[in-house]
């Protein structure tokens, strides 16, 4: 029988996942967006799972929001994106230093 | 082992390998298409844990948007992505270290943990008999009601993300004409064109 254990368990190699994947493509950019997609994915399993085994709906009204939020940040990463790449010519990490941080 | 355990198995295999591909993937249109493939298979989860609203959603919302989104991107730039790929070798040891070291702190969480004396007492909105009322009106019920500020400020949040998305990505360019409406509109016609007597067998000359 699948239990709420089981659910946590995806979440959190999800979780793992995305954060790995920012870890391994620390040049370009768009991997790393979707990586943090990943991770916001895992959170949604987390809350979807705990909102249906505590028979609680409000952890699906928050899922709602964590997707909101999610599309509105690839959004705006994908147009800062493509407003470097416009600017510079490239998408590598290491490049972005016009802000001479 | 019923047929909705081998439906759990069988997601959840196919959501975290689509995952790790997500990351490891050399072209990154491949790694699109692998994330697609991730949203699905959490769609498909949700829908065993039965949240079809939500999973109904991510299908439209995430593969239909936000993957496109991503997929036009990277079709879009002409980037160079093989130079790109070419330290993953570099980074992978690190990657590695700190994926398992979160791994293990996650699992020692593993069955740890204990549901509170009344924790379920003080659930906000209970969810109604599946018979009676299904998923999608339920959700309704309490977005439109006891959720509605957060509502429309995740309207607000939209319409802002959608403004600066449009401004950052917004570009005039010179050399093309465009048509100027007020310029049209305030045309004088006395000004604009010349009206000749031309007599017959004489030109303009």
């Amino acid at each position: 029988m699948v239990g709420l254990e089981h659910y946590l368990t995806v979440a959190a190699a999800l979780f793992v996942i995305g954060i790995f994947g920012i870890f391994l493509n620390r040049k370009n950019i768009i991997i790393i967006l979707m990586s943090i997609e990943l991770m916001l994915l895992s959170v949604n399993i987390n809350l979807i799972a705990f909102s249906s085994f505590l028979n609680d709906l409000v952890g699906q009204v928050f899922t709602m929001f964590v997707l909101t939020v999610a599309a509105a940040e690839a959004a705006i990463g994908l147009a800062i994106l493509v407003c470097f790449f416009r600017n510079r010519g490239t998408i590598d990490v290491e490049d972005v230093n016009v802000m001479k941080g | 082992m019923g047929i909705a355990d081998i439906t759990f198995y069988a997601f959840a295999v196919t959501l975290l390998g689509a995952g790790f591909l997500v990351t490891v993937s050399r072209n990154p249109v491949h790694s699109v298409l692998w994330l697609i493939l991730c949203f699905l298979s959490a769609a498909g989860l949700f829908v065993l844990l039965g949240a079809e609203f939500i999973a109904m959603l991510l299908i439209i919302v995430y593969v239909g948007a936000v993957a496109v989104l991503f997929l036009f991107v990277v079709m879009m730039l002409d980037v160079n992505f093989a130079a790109l790929r070419g330290e993953m070798a570099r980074y992978f040891p690190l990657a590695a270290v700190v994926g398992l070291v979160l791994l293990m702190q996650m699992a020692l969480l593993f069955g740890s943990w204990q549901e509170a004396e009344g924790a379920r007492d003080l659930r906000q909105a209970v969810t109604p008999d599946m018979a009676e009322t299904h998923n999608t009106k339920a959700l309704g019920m309490i977005l439109y009601d006891q959720y509605f500020l957060l509502f429309q400020v995740a309207g607000l949040i939209l319409l802002v993300a959608m403004i600066g998305a449009i401004v950052l990505t917004l570009r005039h360019r010179k050399d093309v004409k465009r048509q100027d409406v007020v310029a049209q509109m305030h045309r004088d016609p006395a000004k604009a064109m010349e009206l000749k007597d031309v007599k017959p067998g004489q030109g303009l000359g």
